[in-house]
């Protein structure tokens, strides 16, 4: 999965990131079955490897983007942004070998005779009804924001 | 034995993946494409969390709740942003962020 996230960031031509993007995303879903969250690794599947990348996709048949031409390369600021990453990295490796809770295998599961969508939709039905109703109102928004920035005489 | 720890390093390194891809890239899909990956990373910890703190034998389904939530929000954004980029390139018929300077002081 990190292979192909990394590819992302490094092929030039933006439909090999998109489609590398598709593969990260289905190795992650890949995880997300590993720690038997599998509604989860569907909706991973069926919204960012399904429907999320598809618009990617499209969008960029539609401006019709071709592979970035080279560029005076800007040292400075890729210089600072690979300082930015790696102390990054070092801050997460240190912090991770000081936490020794983490270190403990995973707890046991126990089988409770229901799946896993019926304790998500429990869950999110019942302590979390409010913030499902203003995520529907938010996408009601998103639908219609999109609706005017997609017109034509945009001003 | 693969545990909590090695789900934290890969969430972790996919963070940072997006954010080299944020910061090297310049071209504006490919950085919004970074961007996804980032939140996938935090998607990738609360996961592992609500497997790891698990409640009478159960994951914690308080944290699955939240994925959830944010991959509704992500699609949101990522269909208001692809919108933007869009109106943006009819403006300017450009990708590349160096090319769009016009509130650069």
């Amino acid at each position: 999965m990190l292979f192909f996230a990394v590819l992302v960031v490094l092929l030039r031509q933006p439909v090999s990131s998109a489609l590398s993007l598709v593969m990260a995303f289905l190795a992650l879903a890949a995880l997300y079955v590993s720690l038997e969250a599998f509604f989860i690794g569907v909706i991973q599947v069926m919204i960012y490897a399904g429907a999320v990348m598809v618009l990617f996709l499209f969008i960029i048949m539609l401006l019709d983007l071709k592979a970035e031409v080279r560029r005076k390369w800007n040292l400075a600021a890729t210089l600072f942004a690979g300082f930015v990453v790696l102390v990054f990295v070092l801050m997460i490796q240190s912090v991770l070998s000081k936490f020794e809770m983490g270190k403990a295998p995973f707890p046991k599961l126990t089988d409770s005779g229901k799946s896993d969508v019926w304790h998500i939709g429990e869950t999110l039905f019942s302590s979390y009804n409010l913030p499902f109703q203003v995520i529907a109102v938010l996408i009601l928004i998103a639908t219609v924001g999109v609706v005017v920035l997609s017109k034509k005489e945009l001003k | 034995m693969v545990t909590l720890n090695n789900y934290l390093l890969v969430s972790g390194l996919l963070f940072s993946i997006g954010l080299a891809g944020v910061l090297l890239r310049r071209n504006i899909l490919v950085i919004f494409m970074s961007l996804e990956l980032m939140l996938n990373a935090a998607n990738l910890s609360l996961v592992a969390f609500s497997r790891f703190r698990t409640l009478e034998g159960l994951p914690n389904y308080n944290g699955q709740v939240l994925v959830f939530f944010i991959i509704t929000v992500a699609a949101a954004e990522v269909a208001v942003g692809l919108a933007i980029i869009v109106a943006l390139y009819r403006q300017r018929q450009t990708t590349h962020v160096e090319d769009l300077n016009s509130m650069k002081f």
